[in-house]
């Protein structure tokens, strides 16, 4: 009964809520492809670590490890993780300033662009693994050296894309501002910097998924909290369990630092999404 | 160096009559009223390596008069636009616009519109047309104030907070022609600024520019390859040859001022004009 009462009120205000269903429904329908696999994953992992007799110290199953995660997550995680996050953001943070003024400073000058460009090509080159030992030997087990080295890991992709996008605006454009009044800096504000914003989004989405690679990176070298000390902490006593849910924590940390980004661009430069899909 | 003698240009200041060299004031073409020189090409080259792009220019247009160039594709003729701007050098010759013959002088007198919009696409149809007068120091919020009013003349009435995606290719056009002219520059130099839109949209926008201009007379150099557009915007059109462009020959076009872009095309004069223009562009290439 109560199905055919609420019927006929339906059809006046159901347009914009049936849309934001459909919505929702697009939604779903398109995430459904990575739970698929991810389902699947999670059930061959299970058979495997249950079925095959593999040690718990080797590929512990997952509701073991999440088990271990719900435990361990008031006593240890859960400290942890909040001081891994501060080094993902902060680093982040300060890798996206330096990252955008060196690329300013590389747009404007050919001189600074041609004695910096090697520079920081040679500066990926430096094992980051090496170096983070160091930094904590100079800074101690603080949060700086944590800071130092997510930024050196995330830096190069926002560079490198700012870079490309500043230089990427039409050049006929470039002309038409110098006929408008458009000096150099009004050039820089009105047309590069936002015409670089696209890229440079795109390469703070790659940046956002090294981030928790780089804190961890500089937990392992000497801390006394924070998701990779956990890790140093739990591999030789074999607690297998506790080193995976800290490594799916960083990974849920990736993915929501890459979603924030993602919804960051979209606010910021919308036009962007015209052409795109 | 800046020239001394600059007049005031920009933020829409009326400008003062220009005189020839020998103080005579020089014939205006067929629409008469303002006296003076606009431009003067003077034995202008352009070499880009070995291939001469434009060889031996001689141009003159008077304040307030329009020149057009038609020639094939690949003659020069954006070159030309480009270095009576001030965006290029001449290798050889002089080029004098109002009374600057330096490059940065003639960039700031010149305004330069090319065939694609390019608008910028995070603005809408008022921060797009307010650009110079934010270029020029103006706050954002009185710009856009200032060419409010141009909106509507413009055909955009509506649309003044909608983004260049969001309009068609002859409104996109439109946006770009305000752009340039809220500039306020004497001197407008337009490279096939219809070149990329349809037929219908282009006519459209030809007969819209023609009574723009007579609202508000510039001197203005349009550079195209289409005859017809030539004739119906141009009071002068000179017929360019490709490499090296030269000017082989120039007609007056005296057509009656009023009237449509269809009764002119149809008139035996306009007819006689394009023929004759289509035929020497034959020969020259």
């Amino acid at each position: 009964m109560s199905t055919t009462a609420t019927r006929p009120a339906e059809p006046a205000g159901a347009v914009p809520s049936r849309s934001r269903r459909a919505a929702a429904g697009s939604t779903i329908r398109r995430s459904l492809p990575a739970v698929g696999i991810l389902v699947a994953l999670a059930a061959i992992w299970e058979a495997v670590s249950h079925w095959f007799g593999v040690p718990d110290y080797v590929l512990p199953s997952l509701d073991r490890i999440w088990s271990t995660g719900v435990a361990d997550w008031p006593g240890t995680l859960a400290s942890a993780t909040w001081v891994t996050t501060q080094e993902v953001l902060l680093g982040f943070l300060l890798s996206v300033t330096v990252a955008i003024l060196l690329a300013f400073a590389l747009h404007s000058s050919r001189v600074v662009r041609n004695a910096v460009y090697p520079l920081l090509i040679g500066s990926q080159a430096v094992p980051v693994v090496v170096i983070a030992p160091v930094l904590a030997i100079i800074f101690g087990y603080t949060i700086t050296p944590k800071l130092i080295v997510v930024a050196l890991i995330c830096f190069f992709p926002i560079v490198v894309n700012t870079i490309d996008g500043l230089g990427s605006v039409d050049p006929d454009l470039l002309k038409v501002m110098r006929t408008l009044y458009g000096g150099r800096w009004a050039t820089l504000r009105r047309v590069e910097a936002p015409a670089a914003l696209p890229s440079m989004f795109s390469g703070l989405r790659i940046a956002a998924t090294y981030a928790p690679i780089g804190a961890v990176f500089g937990e392992y070298a000497g801390s006394q909290n924070g998701l990779g000390y956990v890790m140093v902490q739990a591999i030789p006593q074999l607690e297998t369990d506790l080193v995976f849910a800290a490594i799916f924590i960083l990974t849920v940390e990736a993915i929501l630092l890459f979603i924030a980004v993602s919804v960051l661009e979209r606010i910021v430069c919308p036009w962007a999404r015209e052409g795109k899909r | 160096m800046v020239s001394t003698s600059g007049s005031p240009v920009g933020k829409g200041v009326p400008l003062p009559t220009h005189e020839h060299a020998d103080g005579a004031p020089a014939p205006g073409w067929s629409r008469g009223g303002a006296a003076g020189t606009g431009l003067v090409l003077d034995g202008v080259a352009r070499r880009f390596g070995q291939t001469v792009a434009v060889s031996g220019v001689h141009l003159e247009v008077p304040l307030h008069g329009r020149l057009t160039i038609v020639g094939p594709s690949g003659c020069g003729k954006s070159t030309l636009l480009g270095m009576i701007c001030g965006l290029d050098e001449p290798d050889e010759g002089r080029i004098t616009v109002l009374d600057a013959d330096t490059a940065e002088g003639r960039l700031r007198r010149c305004a330069w519109m090319p065939q694609r919009d390019l608008l910028l696409p995070w603005r809408d149809v008022l921060g797009n047309a307010a650009l110079a007068l934010e270029n020029q120091g103006i706050r954002r919020h009185a710009a856009r104030e200032q060419v409010a009013h141009l909106v509507e003349r413009f055909g955009l009435a509506g649309f003044e907070e909608r983004l260049p995606h969001q309009l068609s290719g002859g409104m996109r056009q439109r946006v770009s022609f305000l752009r340039t002219l809220v500039a306020g520059k004497e001197v407008l130099l337009l490279d096939e600024p219809f070149g990329a839109l349809d037929s219908i949209t282009r006519a459209d926008l030809q007969q819209w520019l023609r009574s723009a201009l007579d609202a508000e007379p510039r001197t203005t150099v349009l550079v195209t390859h289409d005859v017809e557009e030539a004739l119906l915007i141009g009071e002068r059109v000179a017929v360019m040859s490709a490499r090296p462009g030269r000017i082989v020959a120039q007609f007056d076009v005296d057509l009656p001022q009023t009237g449509s872009r269809r009764e002119l095309i149809r008139h035996p004069e306009f007819t006689e004009l394009r023929d004759e223009i289509l035929s020497l562009l034959e020969a020259v290439t």
